[in-house]
């Protein structure tokens, strides 16, 4: 008897604990949306997100730059991120040693442990002069954003590609070697297609991460605000524009950093809910 | 068993946070500007050095920040590089020092100073090239201040007036950034507090006069803001005596040894 109580107190309060963790996330929601929307009505939906000009001081607030700048850098970071990260996912599944595999693994589980600002810091010192020195421009940039942006986003490619290639039938790959396809032509062929909506859930979470880095995209993007007319210029994200000016953000100009955060907000739920859509549906 | 030791140290962990709590409360919270921010940081370790129990936490997150952490009590003092605006007038302000901004540039840069015309063209975009200047032939990179920043507003009231700062500037979030991207690139102009200027920069001279604690003084460099500290009422208790320790000539001189101006020396020289 006693022990049902217990259970069923244990029960509640894990109940409790749950919800309490999906409050606050209804809660941010709630205080974003409250702060920003009125903003975005307040100077029209189409200035807000097609104006070309963003001076608070002289109550301009186009983020149309913003949107293009965030576009191309999680681009970039994609160029760079699902080559690397596909062919590291296949080679972890279907050709390393075992041996290999022991270093492989921690090492990618790092690359995700590493903090951003660390990131940042490195592309600072490191790939910004190389940059600049070497292709010309301020070496902050939109080039530099999307190097740093695509290693960030490896392990969360890696490991998702990989466990969707793991989780397909052995006979998939069986089948393809008897009737007399070579290795690379059943991954290429038979695993990959068939392992299609994990290796797109990870591109899209892994988009997600890219669009949601902020500090070391503050450290190497070079934040200017205009339209970027090259991957040697400098630009500025959705988030970069919300953590650079935020310390000194009041009314409308605070408003707006809001209404930033809506925007931003939307975009990452329609990612977010079309991987899980696509990560959902299994391949017959 | 094993549940009621975890239960055990929960309540542990969460009552040695209260208790922790308790004694930050003790000290006195200083919040605001990032330029002004190294400088309190340094006199509060000179005032916590001869007042030994009491203790001042100096935090940066900007101007606009640190007046609004005072409004809410979430901080005593407020520390401000510009001056109040709109409703934040009804707080309590006090010149603490005089700031000059400095225009800075690499050390391999041949340009040694600029008329001020001439910073406003080349903020401004006009003048894109070092060449226009009599420099080496590469485009100029421009490093500003964010929007709302201390600094940037000064900088754009002294030396701007009308002129917009150039959009195609690169943007950084502190006085330390641009210096670093400044440090970095030879092919750099950007704007921060004289007294954050080092040997990996260069000061340029604005129409003739040296950047120095002299030429403010003698009021030939003219681009100079105040820094404030910014109080909800008249001060009282820690932070009326820290604020009695900051004007005094003892940390004043401390203050213009690290490249302020100290508001003694304003009121000798005018």
């Amino acid at each position: 008897m006693i022990l049902e109580i217990k259970e069923k107190i244990i029960e509640r309060t894990l109940l409790l604990v749950a919800f309490s963790s999906i409050s606050i996330l209804a809660l941010i929601a709630f205080f974003i949306f409250g702060e920003g929307l009125p903003f975005i009505w307040k100077i029209g939906p189409i200035d807000f997100l097609f104006g070309k000009r963003w001076v608070p001081s002289q109550h301009e607030f186009g983020i149309l730059p913003m949107i293009v700048g965030s576009f191309w850098v999680t681009l970039g970071a994609l160029l760079l991120g699902i080559p690397l990260g596909l062919a590291c996912a296949i080679f972890l599944c279907e050709w390393t040693p075992r041996s290999a595999a022991m270093v492989l693994r921690p090492a990618i589980q790092l690359l995700a442990a590493i903090p951003s600002v660390i990131y940042g810091f490195w592309g600072l010192v490191v790939l910004i002069p190389l940059v600049r020195n070497y292709l010309g421009g301020p070496g902050l940039s939109i080039l530099s954003g999307s190097v740093i942006l695509g290693f960030m986003i490896l392990p969360t490619i890696i490991s998702i590609s990989e466990d969707s290639l793991r989780a397909l039938p052995p006979s998939y790959k069986a089948g393809a070697l008897a009737l007399g396809a070579t290795h690379w032509q059943t991954i290429w062929r038979v695993l990959i297609p068939a392992a299609r909506s994990g290796v797109v859930a990870s591109i899209i979470l892994g988009m997600g991460r890219a669009l949601g880095e902020t500090m070391a995209m503050i450290m190497i993007l070079g934040n200017a605000v205009k339209m970027p007319s090259s991957f040697l210029d400098s630009a500025r994200t959705l988030t970069t524009n919300i953590g650079i000016e935020m310390g000194y953000a009041s009314g409308d100009h605070r408003h707006a950093l809001f209404a930033t955060g809506v925007i931003l907000f939307f975009i990452v739920m329609i990612l977010n809910s079309s991987a899980i859509v696509l990560s959902r549906r299994r391949v017959d | 068993m094993k549940i009621y030791l975890w239960w055990f140290f929960s309540i542990l962990l969460i009552f040695s946070q209260v208790v922790g709590c308790q004694r930050s409360g003790a000290g006195i919270t200083v919040a605001g500007s990032t330029s002004v921010e190294p400088f309190a940081g340094l006199l509060a370790e000179e005032y916590m050095l001869h007042h030994p129990p009491s203790h001042i936490y100096v935090q940066g997150g900007g101007s606009t920040a640190g007046i609004e952490a005072v409004r809410s009590h979430a901080a005593h003092i407020g520390m401000s590089s510009r001056s109040l605006m709109g409703t934040e007038k009804s707080l309590h302000a006090v010149i603490i020092a005089k700031d000059a901004i400095a225009i800075i540039v690499h050390p391999k840069n041949r340009l040694e100073g600029l008329s001020l015309v001439r910073v406003r063209e080349v903020f401004s975009g006009k003048i894109r090239n070092w060449k226009e200047l009599g420099g080496h032939d590469h485009p100029i990179i421009l490093v500003t201040r964010e929007e709302g920043s201390g600094t940037r507003e000064a900088f754009q009231k002294l030396v701007m007036g009308e002129e917009e700062i150039s959009l195609e500037a690169l943007v950084q979030d502190s006085n330390g950034a641009i210096r670093q991207v400044v440090a970095g690139d030879p092919h750099a102009v950007g704007y921060i507090s004289l007294g954050l200027v080092n040997e990996k920069v260069k000061a340029l001279k604005i129409s003739g006069a040296e950047p120095s604690v002299k030429s403010i003084e003698s009021g030939r460099y003219h681009l100079v803001r105040p820094f404030l500290f910014v109080f909800n009422s008249e001060p009282t208790g820690e932070a009326k005596a820290f604020l009695d320790f900051v004007m005094s000539p003892e940390a004043q001189r401390l203050l213009s040894k690290e490249g302020l101006v100290s508001i003694l020396s304003k009121s000798s020289g005018g």
